[in-house]
């Protein structure tokens, strides 16, 4: 198949910021075309180009050969240009006839809706994706990756041959992304020129034809995945070599005292019992699948999540832990899976953030915040922690990924608080700040924090930590010790029913 | 190994907190203060009397009521709720403290009978609002109707008129040159001011708004302060039921009906965000004046008052619209 699109020295600057240079970019039909960079580097704003959402400063799109220019997504959405958003656009309440079709009705006799022929033909479009689904749900009680199958159903529906994929396997679990990857296959085979968009390397290794590099909003090559390494393209990537990505753990220090025993963790009636717990200076990682309970496990120490039944020691104190405000007080604190949603207060400046559960520290006189002392302590632990920002009065709006996690981080770190709870600290942020987390996460364990990781990259689990709690099924089903972490071990326990016999 | 430069890190100045065009312009009060100033400007030019200092003085004395009860009605919008109780909260306190002091009850304990009232309803809908998981809208339309209700009651249906002269003070009396109900809210806004802007509470009530969930799992007891906003908006209404009572020398149970429009009204136009979590107390006075004046100034160039709603309800739109993007 020959090239379905071709970007030409395309460019974009936003205020004071020149977020593309040049870039060429090339789709042939039938393709999965890989475009990769950190976060920052630009594969969200040329996509949006294409997509006809923002308009380039110069450059050209070519589409079949033909120059194009879109005034707006609509247009982009008519010449072929399909986009499934990393956050869906769907509505939830809404069936997936109905929002595959959303604002393009058909219409029947007296402007009715033809619902007949929409469902008819949405249900051939997801035949053509050879997926189950229901029609008739409202799309919020499908799954994330059903979900995005609607997504893409809506994308095809309207004829579209380039598709581009912004993130889609974020949000899914390994089973959901290899079914994606089979419908992604099956459109390959149907002449679909796809653009995929995606943090993880073995995923654009299992999937893409050629991958494109971009840094900094300039183009850096294109290499066919045949071709090339990890090592080359996290080069590419980072214009350095990053030799290995975690820090060294400590060796032989032994077993620090316990510092939170949680013994009989009980969150749902007649749902699973657990216990563990967590010592001065380590990292205990919780792995899992995701929804295999590591989250609510964690929540539910900290009270944001009722319990049925819950005993907690710490310091070998027994004592009771009601809610995130208590948790506070005996010094556990947590960086929540989502931060957009969880952790960060998005209109407040880095300093509000920072400062927001510590208030009490600089209280002066009638009452009041001395602005002076919060101004100071905020800037000694935004130094500590290394959050990258023109200033404290920056919103947190503006700032990375990676440094918004880092913000959030501060937030604990300027409280006495010794247990810290990461719940996918390094999800969506690119791999210099990942590099930054971790060795933060080492320094302050170094210092006797006991940190709790939940992570879903089993990589990340085996390279940070020091035990490892699998979870399946909301059980927490074995706690592997140092040798005994390795990638096979633990998915053998998230995955396999009959292990429970070797309990 | 790290990633960052060192030379990055650390890289964080102290606040500039200049006063700036450019930090005006992204200030949620830019809008607020355009529109009460081309209004005011509007006014001088269509009449001669508006800028006297007697035109002023009814106008700030007529703002007071509104501006009071916009007072919590700010502290409310800013976690993200709404208060439609505070016009009967109002007539409540008000008629309360009227009837006790008729009643022969020591003035002071009258008074502070009055507040306790108007707080204790607050906590009334901060609770169910909080801890009762109830929609603020529902619980407060219902308690507006429990408070108006109750002060029909308790008055029977009638004014309570005789009251004491030591009340007008409230209502009329003078401070330093100013009529005391323009006294009593400037001080409430200076003390709101305090609060919202140099107070923990009032970064937990802009944190609500902005993020409640974040703000909960950082540790911070949302419920209590939920609590909070709502009693101080009980307090607030409470307040201006003294200055309406005092002004009128009567306590009366229809007091305020529609009142938690005006003062809805006055807190969006001050630029707050009707989701919460961004604007300013200030924007709130400027909102409330900017109301004021243009009721006074209606009136003053004789506009029916039939059309006068029609022409308040037009501007109100028009400037959310202007300020819709605002971020």
């Amino acid at each position: 198949m020959g090239e379905v699109l071709a970007l030409k020295n395309i460019s974009k600057a936003f205020v004071g910021v020149q977020a593309l240079s040049d870039i060429d970019f090339s789709l042939l039909g039938g393709e999965v075309h890989a475009l990769l960079g950190e976060n920052g580097a630009g594969k969200s704003t040329l996509m949006k180009i294409l997509a006809g959402i923002t308009r380039p400063d110069g450059g050209e799109i070519v589409i079949d050969g033909v120059p194009r220019r879109f005034q707006s997504a609509e247009e982009a959405a008519k010449a072929g240009v399909g986009i499934v958003f990393q956050e869906f656009s769907l509505i939830p309440d809404l069936d997936a006839v109905d929002n595959i079709f959303l604002g393009r009705e058909k219409r029947g006799r007296f402007g009715l809706l033809d619902r007949t022929s929409m469902r008819r033909a949405a249900a051939g479009i997801i035949a053509r994706l050879n997926v189950e689904l229901d029609l008739s749900v409202p799309i919020g009680r499908l799954s994330v990756a059903q979900q995005q199958f609607v997504e893409i159903a809506k994308a095809l529906s309207q004829d579209a041959r380039i598709l581009i994929l912004d993130e889609p396997t974020a949000t899914l679990t390994h089973t959901e992304a290899e079914h994606l990857f089979r419908v992604m296959r099956d459109l390959r085979r149907q002449g679909v020129g796809m653009i995929f968009i995606s943090h993880h390397l073995e995923e654009i290794f299992e999937i893409c034809d050629r991958i494109t590099v971009l840094r900094d909003g300039r183009y850096i090559g294109t290499v066919p995945v045949a071709g090339t390494t990890t090592d080359a393209l996290i080069q590419m990537m980072v214009g350095r070599r990053i030799e290995n990505s975690y820090p060294p753990k400590p060796a032989g220090s032994g077993p620090g005292r316990v510092v939170l025993r949680v013994s009989d963790l009980q969150l749902e009636k007649d749902g699973p019992v657990n216990a563990f717990e967590l010592r001065e200076g380590e990292i205990l990682g919780f792995s899992g699948l995701v929804g295999s309970g590591r989250t609510e496990t964690a929540l539910g120490v900290i009270g944001a999540l009722p319990c049925q039944r819950k005993r907690i020691e710490i310091d070998g104190r027994a004592t009771t832990v009601t809610d995130p405000a208590d948790a506070l007080r005996q010094g556990i604190g947590i960086l929540p899976e989502s931060r957009k949603a969880d952790g960060l207060i998005i209109p407040f400046a880095i300093r509000d953030n920072i400062s927001i559960n510590n208030l009490g520290k600089y209280r002066a006189r009638l009452g009041l915040i001395d602005g002076g002392k919060e101004v100071a302590s905020t800037a000694e632990v935004i130094r500590r922690v290394g959050v990258k920002a023109p200033s404290m009065e920056t919103r947190v709006e503006t700032l990375s990924g990676g440094n918004q996690q880092k913000v959030v981080i501060a937030r604990w770190l300027n409280h006495h608080t010794r247990i810290l709870i990461f719940d996918e600290p390094t999800r969506g942020i690119d791999v210099g700040a990942k590099a930054d987390i971790y060795v933060l996460m080492r320094a302050l364990t170094a210092r006797g924090y006991a940190i709790v990781m939940i992570s879903s990259e089993l990589p990340e689990i085996v390279g940070m930590c020091d035990r490892v709690a699998v979870f399946r099924s909301g059980k927490l089903v074995n706690t592997l010790e140092r040798d005994a972490i390795d990638p096979e071990t633990i998915m053998k326990w998230a995955t396999q029913e009959r292990t429970d016999e070797l309990v | 190994m790290s990633s960052s430069e060192p030379a990055a890190k650390g890289d964080i100045r102290a606040p500039v907190r200049g006063t700036s065009l450019a930090a005006l312009r992204r200030s949620t009060l830019f809008y607020p203060l355009i529109g009460l100033a081309v209004v005011c400007l509007i006014m001088v030019f269509a009449s001669d009397s508006f800028l006297s200092v007697n035109n002023l003085s009814n106008v700030g004395r007529q703002v007071s009521i509104n501006a009071l009860i916009a007072v919590g009605m700010t502290f409310v919008i800013l976690t993200g709720g709404i208060d439609l109780s505070v016009g009967s909260v109002m007539a409540l306190s008000g008629t309360l403290a009227a009837g006790l002091m008729i009643g022969g009850v020591n003035a002071v304990l009258a008074l502070v009978a009055c507040l306790a009232v108007g707080v204790a309803f607050g906590v009334f809908n901060g609770a169910l609002v909080a801890y009762g998981r109830m929609p603020p809208i529902i619980v407060t339309l219902a308690t507006m109707g429990i408070a108006r209700g109750l002060a029909l009651i308790y008055t029977h249906g009638y004014p309570i008129d005789g009251l004491p002269g030591w009340i007008a003070f409230f209502g009329s009396g003078n401070v330093l040159g100013l009529q005391m109900p323009i006294v009593i809210t400037i001080v409430v806004y200076a003390v709101a001011w305090l609060v919202l802007e140099r107070m923990p509470v009032g970064r937990y009530v802009y944190a609500i708004g902005g993020n409640e969930a974040a703000t909960r799992l950082s540790g911070v007891r949302v419920g209590r302060f939920k609590m909070v906003v709502y009693a101080v908006s009980g307090l607030t209404s409470a307040i201006a039921g003294i200055v309406i009572t005092a002004r009128l020398m009567s306590g009366q149970p229809n007091a305020g009906v529609g009142f938690e429009l005006d003062a809805i009204a006055a807190v969006v136009l001050g630029g707050t965000a009707i989701s919460g979590g961004r604007g300013s107390i200030i924007g709130t006075l400027l909102g409330a004046l900017l109301l004021g004046v243009l009721n006074n100034g209606l009136n003053m160039v004789h506009v029916d008052p039939y059309v006068q709603n029609v022409i308040k309800g037009g501007i109100i739109l028009l400037a959310i619209y202007i300020g819709r993007d605002q971020r």
